[in-house]
């Protein structure tokens, strides 16, 4: 521990190294990053699933989960071990392999975003110079196992539910990827721990007030917002599930554990979408615009405690946007497929490239 | 009516969300039934009882039965003559009634349609099962829960009192007096110096004792810690302590009359 922290503090902005860097032994260093990524990957959904079954039970006016540990605290727990028991059941009809194997798909497709994420400073697995290439291609690779799960399952409503998330994919990609690159023209960077650091001294032209790409970028945020929405399948665009119209969309021959892996990949989706919004638009680990958290001299080069700070904040911006995610779910009703489209490509795709162009003119002319 | 509404200050989307976050900060309305036992009103509609007493297996309630789910059998049996040379009677005997409460719908009608008064409804409602034949409920059961059937609200102030009841009243009175009179021949009698035997059908004078019920907290309280529901434990309470006063107003009576 002494020697991790110690390496952090001589750790200079520039080089952004990790602290799950092990002086340079390449197997315990990677077997160190797996462990915690997987162990985030494993209770940060608990912590969000609890998070909506409270949240939603009371914003209808009711409890929620209350049996199962203090206030239904084990619920989503005891869930897993349920799913556990529960048969494995593969339609006849089905492509056994490609049914079996669309779940994982699904669900590395989020767990490897994880590692490039920053939480503070140090607490990344990798910082990668293309990160953000990187979070939006893999993410996108979700939905490839959405669309596997769909064709596999021999079933007409999981084809359509599949079918649908492709035609989602499509529609909300690209308002994401563009609302992503004015971040990236302003930042002039795609590595999101640069991008947390050049959002720590981006000022206000002309005076010394440092803001966070979500005020001058505010289009681009809601974009972004609203198109991880869609590419999580969270309502009000959950059509590829559309339980009313579709039995359950892509999930409907799913049983036992497999099922309970792509809802992991859905509340996984959840903590990675927010915590890439955190890093793009909300200033990664600072408090507040130009405050630094305290612990830390300047950006990165924080004592062991300043990263746990700095780990907090990063977790308590990730829990907020989570909860607005889940208050949008449970107000709005889900859109129609052709609303759906029509919201994509009638407006925020304009919108998207109209942000871009001012944030380029504005990079060229300040 | 207006064809478009007005437009709203502020825009619906917003709205909604102000109105989930209005909900989620005021407290839940949920009853954690299981744990916290529902205070329901003493008339709650919950199962159906038998008097069995008062069943003449007149089939009514299961003709008129919507779902048909009363279930009746019964015999027919021979009542000797009440008076000598009279008529050998008929009577019908219940051997079974069952009420399929899988299938009942819980509309009453069968306790609105029995013209002797032997289905009421009762307030218990936790007699869920495992498997639904089990919701088959025979007369012994719907018997036990007549047991806790509320009594019948009192009448109105001046209101007639129902013939069935003012019949029995008078028979009653009527044999009481009957007993007084033979008490004090027999008394009579004693201080003639006749054989005093003990009085046969004696009768208490103070039986016309009149005790406002109320409930007795001792028995109440003691009673819920055995886990009867508040509306038992309640009816009990009160019948203990109309017991208790009544035994109370007889002693001080005793002693009034001993001292005299
Ligand atoms: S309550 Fe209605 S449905 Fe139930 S037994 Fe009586 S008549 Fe039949
Ligand atoms: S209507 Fe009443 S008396 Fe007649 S069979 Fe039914 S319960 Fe018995």
């Amino acid at each position: 521990m002494i020697q991790v922290v110690s390496l952090v503090g001589q750790a200079s902005a520039a080089a952004l190294p990790s602290i799950l860097d092990v002086s340079g032994n390449l197997w315990l260093d990677v077997a160190l990053k797996v462990v915690a990524i997987v162990a985030l990957f494993l209770v940060a959904p608990l912590a969000i699933g609890y998070m909506e079954h409270k949240v939603m039970a009371h914003q209808q006016a009711r409890f929620g989960p209350m049996d199962v540990g203090p206030h239904g605290t084990l619920q989503l727990v005891a869930d897993g071990v349920k799913f556990m028991q529960k048969e494995g059941i593969v339609p006849r009809a089905a492509d056994r392999w490609v049914f079996g194997m669309a779940p994982a798909v699904s669900l590395v497709a989020v767990l490897v975003v994880f590692l490039v994420i920053p939480f503070a400073p140090g607490l990344w697995a990798q910082d990668l110079d293309l990160g953000l290439f990187y979070v939006l291609a893999a993410s996108s690779v979700g939905v490839l196992g959405v669309l596997m799960a769909g064709w596999a399952s021999a079933n007409k409503f999981s084809l359509i539910g599949g079918v649908r998330a492709a035609a989602q994919l499509i529609a909300y990609e690209l308002p994401m990827v563009l609302a992503a690159a004015a971040v990236a023209v302003q930042a002039g960077t795609l590595s999101l721990a640069g991008i947390v650091e050049a959002q720590a001294t981006s000022l206000i032209p002309g005076t010394s007030i440092n803001v966070w790409y979500v005020f001058p970028q505010f289009i681009g945020f809601a974009l972004f917002y609203v198109a991880a929405l869609a590419e999580l399948s969270r309502p009000p665009f959950d059509m590829p599930i559309a339980d009313s119209e579709l039995v359950f969309g892509f999930l409907t021959e799913y049983t036992g554990i497999r099922f309970g892996l792509f809802l992991l990949a859905e509340y996984a989706g959840m903590v990675a979408f927010s915590a890439i919004l955190t890093v793009l638009y909300l200033g990664g680990w600072q408090i507040l615009p130009g405050l630094a958290v305290p612990g830390c001299d300047g950006l990165f080069d924080c004592r062991w405690w300043g990263t746990l700070l700095a780990f907090g904040v990063t977790a308590g911006k990730i829990a907020a946007l989570t909860f607005t995610m889940i208050w949008v779910r449970a107000t709005y009703p889900r859109l129609r497929e052709d609303q759906l489209q029509r919201l994509s490509w009638l407006a925020l795709i304009p919108l998207s490239l109209l942000n871009i162009a001012v944030v380029a003119a504005a990079k060229v002319v300040l | 009516m207006k064809l478009s509404a007005p437009k709203p200050k502020v825009p619906g989307l917003l709205k909604g969300l102000g109105v989930t976050l209005k909900t989620m900060l005021t407290p839940a309305v949920t009853r954690q039934y299981p744990h916290v036992k529902p205070d329901l009103a003493p008339r709650t509609r919950g199962v159906i009882a038998l008097m069995e007493e008062n069943c003449t297996v007149c089939m009514l309630c299961a003709r008129e039965c919507p779902d048909w789910c009363i279930y009746i059998e019964s015999h027919k049996e021979r009542v000797p003559p009440a008076t000598e040379g009279g008529r050998e009677r008929t009577r019908n005997q219940l051997d079974r009634f069952a009420i399929d409460f899988a299938l009942c719908m819980y509309c009453g009608i069968c306790i609105e349609v029995c013209p002797f008064d032997a289905l009421f409804w009762s307030p218990e409602f936790e007699y869920s099962t495992y498997t639904i034949g089990e919701l088959i409920h025979e007369k012994e059961r719907l018997r036990e829960w007549m047991d806790t059937v509320p009594p019948p609200p009192p009448l109105e102030e001046g209101a007639e009192q129902p013939p069935e009841l003012g019949a029995a009243l008078e028979r009653a009175n009527k044999e009481r007096q009957a007993a007084l009179a033979a008490q004090r021949q027999a008394t009579e009698q004693a201080a003639r110096g006749g054989p005093a035997g003990p009085a046969r059908g004696a009768v208490r004078e103070d039986e016309e004792i009149e005790v406002e019920a109320e409930v007795d907290q001792d028995v109440y309280q003691a009673l819920l810690a055995e886990g009867k529901s508040e509306r038992v434990a309640r009816a009990r309470a009160k019948a203990a302590y109309v017991r208790k006063e009544k035994a109370r107003i007889r002693a001080e009576r005793a002693a009034a009359g001993g001292g005299a």
